[in-house]
């Protein structure tokens, strides 16, 4: 059914490879998300999870393999990063907001200083997007003020202002107090019901069962299998996802 | 004036200045160990619990680390006596003696910080420790706290060390014969305007060849001690 | 008011403490100008040698190719080595140098004079001290800021202009301090290429009135005074950019 689709893919990795130093992280990661879709990458800790979302916004250069985004190539190494960004959002697990700035200066700085967009515009869209996280009152707070919760639903609207074609989220609640997970949870929900491709590694398999359209499991540096949730979470094939699952669900 | 000869002008000096460079290097010495020494029990006084020790320690520290290393070279060169009477005899304090004492005031008092923070950067629950196991206060800092605090200290020592040796030619401005004064001597005596750069720039080396080991050194230790 | 001063100061003359600059016009015109030329070198140079510093740190933080190698040699060597041995190196071997113009009556005077060589040793000086502080600074942002940026399409040079700089300034305070005391100290060493700052003219004057010992403590008060006044503005400029909610600083 896959191949059927994969011309289609708006997001496609093909035979990728990485190692640092001697130490081979990716072995050949073959993965394609549509537009539209929600896929969920999820697997144990020091399978290259993050890795894989770093390759595809270009942070991590890959040592083999071709990445390719709608019609820019991203292994490519003349690629025009600031294009390549401008199409790729990414949210981190330690938020990584910028803490001499304000709320709304963190969503709205690139779009105007990397894009040069009209100051005026993007502070209306910043606002705009902030209001959807229900955080308009903190627009001019610092994000050292703010719960880990608000902080990581900033740094989503941070990434949803640059306009981009396709938002990676890296364990976005993985640094979250218990009773934070939630708000933000449903935040990157309405992100992806909104119609945004989305690509996640997450460790919470309910949510990647409820939001995603499609899982992925990785071990060892390569994709050991990928299915609809639904199939996938009642009936994994490979023994390495059932261990996998047992232990974790 | 071709450049050989320049070359062979400043290899003619170089042992005059050498032997000023001799002095810098013995006021650095003599100025490191005074400074050291005073400079301990300003660092312990000004961690005391005696209020009046505290504050004069605290005091004298910030007096002598705020002001500049010129002006209290002045003051130990004009308001200290010209000679001293021992049991007798009259002994004159030659000006790079004076001098070395002018130096010694900043290093303490910049060594009285170093000490203080070494000691302030021992966790509070050592000292506790020592009072729950029946030791006194001052047993508790020279048994226990002072000894880790010695590689704390080295690195900023050989710092100071580095300042104060980069410090002593001011000396020459009070008419002490170090290897500035005696390298403006050479120059003066030469008289001619391309030996200027030259026997400037061979001083420059000298200090350099000096001091940058002891900064390299102290560097590395600092990071030796940091991840330790 | 001027004429209380001067009583008192003639009752304290009477009673053997010769304060002439508060008596003399004449002393008191030496001593302000004096004063006035030490502020004048410590702006100038705070100015300078920050610029130099910013300049570095921003080299040592964007290459490591022979931009870097020139930054960290001129460093090791103005901090190996003697302030006063570089200021006559300024003044008197490379003035040498340099062209000679000639004043109202024909008379040969150099281009450059001693005020303006003592600005030159003195920032290049600080300078190099500023770049330290600074680069270590900058070294004390974590790589996720400059990673965060980078992911929102900053190119490098960006991302260090507009967060990694911003937050290292930060980080750099307390040694930017302890740098401008050391600066404002070590003005006192263009006394020796004929500057008429403080020292030198309350050298003229102790000379002349043979008040020395009144002129040296007056001296004295007055750099604890500078000192005193460059922590305090150092510490507003740190409190008007601490990071909310952030604790540190
Ligand atoms: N820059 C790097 N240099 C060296 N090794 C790295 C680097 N980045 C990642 N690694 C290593 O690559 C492996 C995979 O890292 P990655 O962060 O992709 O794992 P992950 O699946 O995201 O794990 P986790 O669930 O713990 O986040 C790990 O063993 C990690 O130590
Ligand atoms: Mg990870």
């Amino acid at each position: 059914m896959r191949t059927e689709i994969e011309g289609r893919d708006l997001v496609s990795l093909k035979g990728v490879h990485k190692a640092f130093g001697s130490f081979e992280v990716l072995r050949g990661v073959e993965l394609g998300v549509a537009k539209g879709e929600v896929a969920a990458i999820i697997g144990p800790s020091g399978s290259g999870k993050s890795t894989i979302l770093r390759t595809i916004n270009g942070l991590t250069p890959v040592d083999h393999g071709v990445i390719q985004l709608g019609d820019i190539t991203v292994t490519d190494p003349k690629v025009d990063k600031v294009a390549l960004r401008h199409r790729v959002g990414m949210v981190f697990q330690q938020y990584n907001l910028f803490p001499h700035k304000t709320v709304l200066e963190n969503v709205a700085m690139a779009p105007i200083q990397v894009l040069k967009e009209p100051r005026k515009d993007v502070e209306e869209r910043a606002r705009n997007l902030l209001a959807g996280m229900r955080l308009t009152e903190k627009a001019l707070a610092y994000p050292g003020e703010l719960s880990g919760g608000q902080q990581q639903r900033v740094a989503i609207a941070r990434a949803l202002c640059m306009q981009p074609e396709v938002i990676l989220f890296d364990e976005v609640t993985a640094a979250l107090d218990p009773e934070m997970v939630k708000e933000v949870l449903s935040a990157v929900r309405k992100v992806a019901e909104d119609g945004m491709t989305c690509i996640l590694v997450t460790h919470e398999m309910r949510f990647a069962r409820e939001a995603a359209n499609r899982v992925f499991f990785t071990d060892k540096g390569v994709i050991v299998e990928q299915g609809e949730p639904k199939a996938f979470f009642a009936n994994p094939q490979d023994p390495r996802t059932k261990e996998f699952l047992d232990k974790v669900l | 004036m071709s450049e050989t000869s320049i070359f062979a002008d400043v290899l003619r000096w170089l042992p005059f200045v050498l032997w000023g460079f001799g002095l810098n290097v013995l006021m650095s010495v003599l100025a490191i160990v005074l400074g050291t020494g005073a400079g301990v029990f300003l660092g312990l006084g000004q961690t005391s619990h005696i209020r009046l020790v505290g504050g004069v320690s605290r005091l004298a520290t910030q007096l002598f680390r705020n002001a500049p290393w010129l002006v209290l070279l002045f003051y130990c060169i004009f308001l200290m006596p010209y000679s001293i009477v021992i049991s007798g005899a009259t002994y004159n304090v030659p000006s790079w003696l004076r001098a070395t004492l002018g130096f010694s005031l900043p290093v303490a008092a910049n060594f009285s910080e170093i000490v203080r923070g070494a000691i302030g950067s021992i966790p509070k629950g050592q000292w506790e420790a020592a009072e729950a196991l029946g030791y006194s206060r001052s047993v508790t800092l020279f048994r226990i706290i002072l000894p880790q605090c010695i590689t704390r200290m080295l690195p900023p020592w050989m710092n100071l060390y580095a300042l104060l040796i980069t410090a002593t030619p001011l000396a020459s401005i009070v008419g002490v014969e170090e290897a500035l004064a005696r390298t403006q001597a050479a120059v003066q005596s030469e008289a001619q305007a391309s030996f200027l750069i030259p026997m400037y720039a061979t001083l420059l080396v000298m200090f350099f060849l000096y001091t940058y080991p002891i900064s390299r050194i102290s560097n590395a230790l600092e990071r030796r001690f940091r991840t330790v | 008011m001027l004429e209380l001063f001067r009583q008192f100061a003639l009752e304290l003359k009477a009673s053997g403490i010769n304060l002439t600059i508060l008596y003399d016009a004449f002393d008191f015109e030496r001593f302000v100008s004096g004063l006035a030329t030490t502020c004048a070198l410590v702006v100038l140079c705070t100015f300078f040698s920050i610029l130099i510093g910013a300049a570095g740190a921003t080299v040592l933080g964007l290459s490591r190719g022979p931009a870097a190698m020139l930054v960290c040699a001129y460093v090791a060597l103005i901090r190996n080595t003697p302030l006063l041995v570089q200021m006559y190196f300024f003044y008197f071997a490379v003035g040498s140098l340099m062209p000679v113009g000639q004043n109202a009556i024909g008379l040969p005077v150099p281009m450059i004079g001693n005020f303006t060589w003592a600005v030159i040793a003195l920032s290049l000086y600080a300078g190099a001290f500023n770049v330290e502080t600074f680069r270590s600074g900058i070294g004390a942002v974590h790589g996720s800021y400059e990673e965060a940026a980078l992911a929102l399409g900053y190119s490098r040079f960006k991302a260090f202009r507009y967060v990694v700089a911003p937050l290292g300034l930060r980080f750099s305070f307390a040694s930017l301090a302890n740098n401008l005391v050391d600066l404002t100290k070590a003005t006192t060493v263009a006394y020796a290429i004929g500057v008429a700052e403080l020292l030198y003219v309350s050298n003229q004057i102790w000379s002349d009135s043979l008040n020395t010992f009144e002129m040296m403590n007056v001296m004295l008060a007055i750099y604890l005074l500078l000192t005193g006044i460059v922590v305090w503005i150092i510490g507003r400029a740190q409190r008007a950019m601490r990071l909310p909610g952030f604790g540190v600083n």
